[in-house]
């Protein structure tokens, strides 16, 4: 028998995506292990957001192929909805819907698109909330919680469509810095139970302590992948290293 | 609300205190102070427009012809039985006109090539019904569907103005609805998408009630103005409010019964008018706290 080679979560090959004449991604080939943890580094504009955005759907491509747990997503004439159920994305805004409590938030989608019952729907929800210690909010409205409360009630949001792969944008950078360390345990803990995440971060240390691989993106392209030990410490590329250089004058490392 | 009727915080609540700024606490002295001025300049004010007025040369005919105590009281109890005619009118358009209205505005938001005739049909509609006169509208529909004397179409005139008031206030219902929808942040959507809502669940179940909170002052204005309207379906013999003003007046000679039917109007519009500012303030308030 020949080794057995982990599936991938998620595939990227040649990926290219245009804003008009920008073109924002030049060409990118990223492959995701299940259960493995990337971030996504790079300086403002360099293309993480855009990537994530397209790896969901959001965005449409210009070329390449995505596939996501052996199926191209980017073909023509998939069903892009049920695509989007497999795979969670968390935005830096949180985005929460503001008119509905919090466990309408987290219920919603488990009920309209996976067809649960209502009962059935807000008992997972609850368990959730219970799970992140927020069970007391469910009948809150967002903007009753801090910042850092409503990002976590995101993350759950999206996990309660039992997704398989989650991607995660910038979570933490629309937080007060005293509010980041419950929104990152909570990472930390989905990373520790094997969810396959792709996370754009500016975080340096976080990416350095959780990330299987990190992934330096600069003007649309993946100018380096190493491993954090390597990646962090001893950068092949001599923009990887200005950029690092450029964090830690910032006092972000 | 500890003050009176008149205290300066209370109208500002009512929304007319003048333009809004930040509400404050007077001490006492100064409230009773700045009432007292309220009252004395509208005294002075609304003296001074009444001494020109009734001092003019023709008043006292002015006075029997338009303002007539008798007549007046006389007339209210007949204005106001024929007003049910517009209330029913205008209380079923209103509900068929946000029907129609938000039917209108999916339609316009739809997106990619394919939905290219349905977008089509939606914004010349829309055109053509803010464009044309009510009064044509009402006319041609009144007039003309009943005279085409097709078989089974009823040719109740009441039925047509309705239609016609119908047809001409969703158009108004559909672009308030549409600058709803456009003023929800894109990231909702994304963010209901990005959860396999397909676009139609994102809409009922994100878009739309967040765009209908922010457009109800809008939308109540609209009705205003849908209330007032009723009055033109008088020109297809539906005896309604106006209309029995026409009748009462040729009866007696004298333009009174227009008052009771001015003052039936103001009687029912401010109430909505006030509801509209206070809800406008309680939105703004609550922005206010939020951000
Ligand atoms: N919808 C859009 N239309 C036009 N240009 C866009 C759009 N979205 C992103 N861009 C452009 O694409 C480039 C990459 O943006 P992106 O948001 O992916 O960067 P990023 O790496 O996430 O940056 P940041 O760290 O600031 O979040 C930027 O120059 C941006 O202005
Ligand atoms: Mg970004």
């Amino acid at each position: 028998m020949t080794a057995s080679v982990p599936r991938a979560a998620l595939g990227i090959e040649g990926l290219h995506k245009s804003f008009g004449d920008l073109e924002v991604l030049r060409g990118i080939d990223l492959d995701l292990a299940e259960h493995e943890v990337v971030c996504l580094i790079g300086s403002s504009g360099s293309g993480k957001s855009t990537l994530l955005r397209c790896i969901n759907l959001l965005e449409p491509i210009d070329a390449g192929r995505i596939v996501v747990e052996g199926d191209e997503i980017t073909a023509t004439g998939v069903d892009v909805d049920r695509i989007r159920r497999r795979i969670g994305i968390v935005f830096q805004a949180f985005n929460l819907f503001p008119h509905m409590s919090v466990l309408a938030n987290v219920s919603l989608a488990p009920r309209k698109v996976l067809g649960l019952g209502r009962a059935e729907a807000e008992a997972r929800a609850t368990e959730l909330l219970d799970r992140i210690g927020l069970a007391d909010k469910r009948n809150d409205y967002p903007d009753r919680l801090s910042g850092g409360q409503q990002q976590r009630v995101a993350i759950v949001r999206a996990l309660a469509m039992q997704p398989d792969l989650l991607l995660l944008d910038e979570i933490t950078s629309a937080l007060d810095p005293e509010l980041v360390a419950e929104v990152l345990n909570l990472i930390r803990e989905l990373a520790g139970n094997g969810m396959t995440m792709l996370i754009a971060t500016h975080e340096m240390g976080f990416a350095r302590e959780i990330a299987n691989r990190v992934c330096f993106l600069d003007a649309g392209r993946i100018l380096e992948i190493a491993p954090p030990a390597e990646m962090f410490s001893a950068p092949r590329e001599e923009r990887t290293r200005q950029f690092l250089q450029r964090v830690i004058d910032a006092g972000r490392l | 609300m500890t003050g009176g009727p008149l205290d300066p915080g209370h109208l500002i609540d009512l929304g007319i205190g003048g333009p809004r700024r930040i509400r404050r606490r007077l001490p006492p002295g100064e409230a009773v102070r700045s009432t007292l001025i309220a009252l004395v300049s509208t005294a002075v004010v609304f003296g001074l427009l009444a001494i020109a007025v009734t001092s003019s040369p023709n008043w006292a005919d002015v006075q029997d012809k338009f303002f007539n105590g008798a007549i007046f009281s006389r007339s209210l109890p007949k204005i106001v039985e024929a007003f049910g005619t517009n209330v029913a009118m205008f209380l079923i358009a209103e509900v068929l006109t946000l029907i129609l209205g938000l039917v209108l505005a999916i339609l316009r938001g739809l997106p990619g090539p394919v939905f290219f005739p349905l977008r089509l049909i939606a914004t010349v509609y829309v055109d053509f019904f803010r464009a044309v006169p009510g009064l044509l509208i009402v006319a041609l529909l009144g007039f003309g569907i009943p005279g085409l004397g097709i078989e089974g179409v009823p040719g109740d005139p009441f039925l047509w103005g309705l239609v016609a008031l119908t047809l001409v206030y969703a158009a108004y219902v559909s672009e308030v609805y549409r600058a709803g929808i456009e003023s929800v942040h894109w990231s909702q959507e994304a963010a209901a998408r990005s959860l396999g809502l397909n676009r139609l669940q994102a809409l009922r179940y994100v878009i739309v009630p967040q765009a209908v909170r922010r457009v109800i002052p809008p939308l109540l204005n609209d009705f205003i103005g849908l209330q007032k309207d009723t009055v033109l379906v008088s020109t297809l013999g539906v005896v309604e409010i106006f209309r029995e003003s026409q009748i009462l007046k040729q009866a007696a000679f004298n333009f009174t019964p227009y008052l009771d039917v001015a003052l039936v109007f103001v009687v029912i519009t401010i109430p909505l008018a006030r509801l509209t500012d206070w809800l406008v303030a309680r939105d703004r308030a609550r922005h206010a706290s939020n951000r």
